[in-house]
């Protein structure tokens, strides 16, 4: 029998994180993800599965915490939003850069600076582009229902310690904060055995040293480990692209939408199709790696794309450079934590797609 | 007598350390990090736990602490090793962490961290080694540099009315009922040597006791950013640096030590 729960997407994405077997969170308040840490609080999850759940002083701090502790194999997490993950960048950077697995979770609000504690998405670019300083990507996830919060904190797990490489959801404020059902799974035990290859878990006589660093002064042997990290993303480039298709079969043109957009964009749909017009939504799951083929292979055959982000356009980038100039592709965004209505959304597409030039 | 000849067993007073690994320090001839690492690893060595000692090593000189001893490591940020620590200790309550870092890195960059960490009482020790100077990069001020002391970023001296005073950190650290040990060392001497091998050893039997953080300062001397032979770079410190960081206990099992 299946446990269902009425549920916030923060609160579901904590819940998994118990029961994901998360050894530990580190992390700092801020709206509109302070629900993740006050959650783990509140079950106290040392006595539930042994996972530590400790407040830092800073955003700085809770990511170099990960660092340390990612480093002895556990699994580690933080969650924080927009303005925090801009303090995390420097952590995030040697995490990627020492090739260590762990969980960031980004629960987006609009920008820049201070900002607004409203959902946006304008952390696209961060979030897949480095961020940081140095060549380097995280596996980005970006839920799109509570339900996804709670499945991609063992899915993020997974493939963090599959590539050891951080991974990052990237939500937004609205898919944190909304209340729905989610079927929770069964509780994974906490692991209690390490790689002993790279851990740092304490010296013993069978291995030599394990040393966790990105600091590797010759400029020649810091070349090799850039392309071995670039071949890396390359891999997954080729093996982790995750997307789903909403009536692309038949559609002449197509939404490409993540997170909340998307589920704007699904009305949207529904609203297209009763008006006549064929439209379809490509809704990518992961953005780094990016469903570049799925959407090059769609651009051969339909009549235009509109990406529909909360942000002033930064996914529209990667569309365009699948697109390659094949067929129209256009951007629609609100900014600074409006969210658009299916409505708009469906005038953008009628605007800058159907009639445009 | 030759050299080789007196180079013989019965002859030696002491012997590298085990637990240091056979490359080549890449410290300056006189800086007081190749004898301070030497330190912490006699005393993992003794006290027989290298299989559950963990260290986090600096930026600045001591970076590559890592090469030299033949424990786990991992490298941190500027500033950010007791945070780095934290997130190591609370996940392997049982094991024995350690962080070592220089005046730039804990007494600037990473103020908040230090001060966070000790406050928490965060079961760890810290190895704070104070030259005065940012030596990696070439011999700027550190927050530790004293008045009138030049540097190449205060090349006619520190002033404190533009550039503030030197920082006491470890005094300040000491006020914090999260830590338990609180000592300023050198080893410059072999009499301070012997005395902050005591201190490190005491900080690692605070934590297998979970008695919270213990901090060692050991005030070092850095000839090369301070452009003094070794001997003489010696001199100045025991001159100049103790007055104003005196050496002794300052807390001790949780208690400050009165004057």
């Amino acid at each position: 029998m299946k446990e269902l729960r009425l549920m916030k997407g923060n609160e579901a994405l904590a819940e998994a994180a118990i029961r994901a077997g998360v050894d530990a969170f580190y992390g700092y308040p801020i709206t509109p993800q302070s629900e993740i840490m006050e959650y783990l609080m509140a079950q106290k999850t040392q006595e539930r599965t042994g996972m530590v759940t400790l407040q830092a002083e800073s955003e700085v701090s809770s990511i170099n915490m990960v660092y340390g502790a990612a480093g002895t194999g556990k699994k580690v997490m933080t969650s924080s939003s927009s303005p925090g993950i801009s303090l995390m960048q420097e952590g995030i950077s040697y995490i990627a850069g020492a090739e260590l697995p762990c969980l960031i979770v980004d629960v987006v609000r609009g920008g820049p600076g201070l900002g607004t504690i409203q959902p946006s998405q304008a952390d696209y670019f961060q979030a897949t582009k480095g961020g940081g300083h140095g060549d380097y990507h995280l596996i980005v996830l970006a839920p799109s229902s509570v339900q996804e919060m709670y499945d991609f904190v063992k899915l993020s797990f997974d493939l963090a310690f599959k590539y050891r490489n951080p991974a990052m959801i990237l939500s937004d404020g609205l898919i944190g904060q909304v209340m729905e059902k989610v079927e929770i799974s069964e509780q994974i035990p906490r692991t209690t055995s390490f790689d002993p290859s790279w851990t740092i878990t304490g010296k013993t006589p069978d291995r030599e040293r394990n040393i966790i660093t990105s600091l590797e002064l010759d400029s020649a042997v810091m070349e090799k480990r850039n392309e071995k990290l670039q071949a890396k993303y390359q891999k997954m480039q080729e093996t982790e692209v995750r997307y789903e298709e909403v009536q692309c079969e038949d559609a002449d043109y197509i939404f490409v939408a993540y997170g909340s957009s998307a589920r704007i964009c699904l009305k949207a749909v529904q609203i297209a199709r009763q008006k006549g017009i064929k439209v379809g939504l490509l809704r990518p799951i992961t953005l780094f790696p990016f469903p570049t083929k799925p959407i090059a292979e769609l651009s051969k055959r339909v009549k235009g794309f509109l990406a529909v982000e909360l942000s002033a356009g930064q996914m529209i980038e990667d569309v365009k450079l699948a697109v390659n100039g094949r067929t129209k592709a256009e951007h629609f965004g609100r900014m600074g934590g409006v969210v658009h209505t299916p409505g708009e959304v469906l005038e953008a597409l009628e605007q800058k797609i159907i009639g445009g030039k | 007598m030759d050299v080789q000849d007196i180079i013989k067993e019965e002859n030696l007073v002491y012997t590298k350390t085990k637990l240091m690994t056979d490359n080549v320090l890449s410290y300056c001839p006189g800086c007081g990090h190749g004898t301070a690492n030497r330190l912490v690893m006699e005393v993992v060595d003794e006290m027989g736990i290298q299989a559950d000692t963990i260290g986090v090593s600096p930026v600045g000189c001591a970076v590559f602490a890592y090469d030299f001893m033949n424990i786990d490591m991992t490298e941190a940020a500027h500033g950010r090793a007791p945070a780095v620590a934290t997130g190591i200790k609370r996940v392997w309550p049982d094991k024995y962490v350690f962080t070592y870092q220089g005046d730039g890195d804990l007494a600037a960059i990473g103020t908040a961290e230090t001060m966070h960490a000790c406050n928490r009482g965060e079961n760890i020790t810290i190895i704070f080694i104070n030259n005065g100077i940012y030596g990696m990069t070439g011999g700027q001020m550190a927050p530790t540099t004293l008045e009138g002391a030049k540097t190449t970023t205060c090349p006619y001296g520190r002033d404190v009315k533009t550039m503030g005073y030197p920082i006491k950190i470890t005094e300040l650290i000491s006020q914090l009922p999260g830590t338990y040990f609180v000592t300023r060392q050198a080893v410059d001497t072999p009499a301070n040597v012997r005395r902050a091998k005591k201190a490190i050893r005491m900080a690692f039997e605070n934590q297998k006791l979970d008695k919270g953080l213990s901090f060692i300062e050991i005030v070092s001397s850095c000839n090369s950013g301070w452009k003094l032979s070794p001997v003489k770079a010696n001199q100045w410190m025991a001159e100049n640096t103790f007055k104003y960081y005196p050496l002794g206990d300052i807390k001790v099992n949780g208690e400050l030590v009165s004057k």
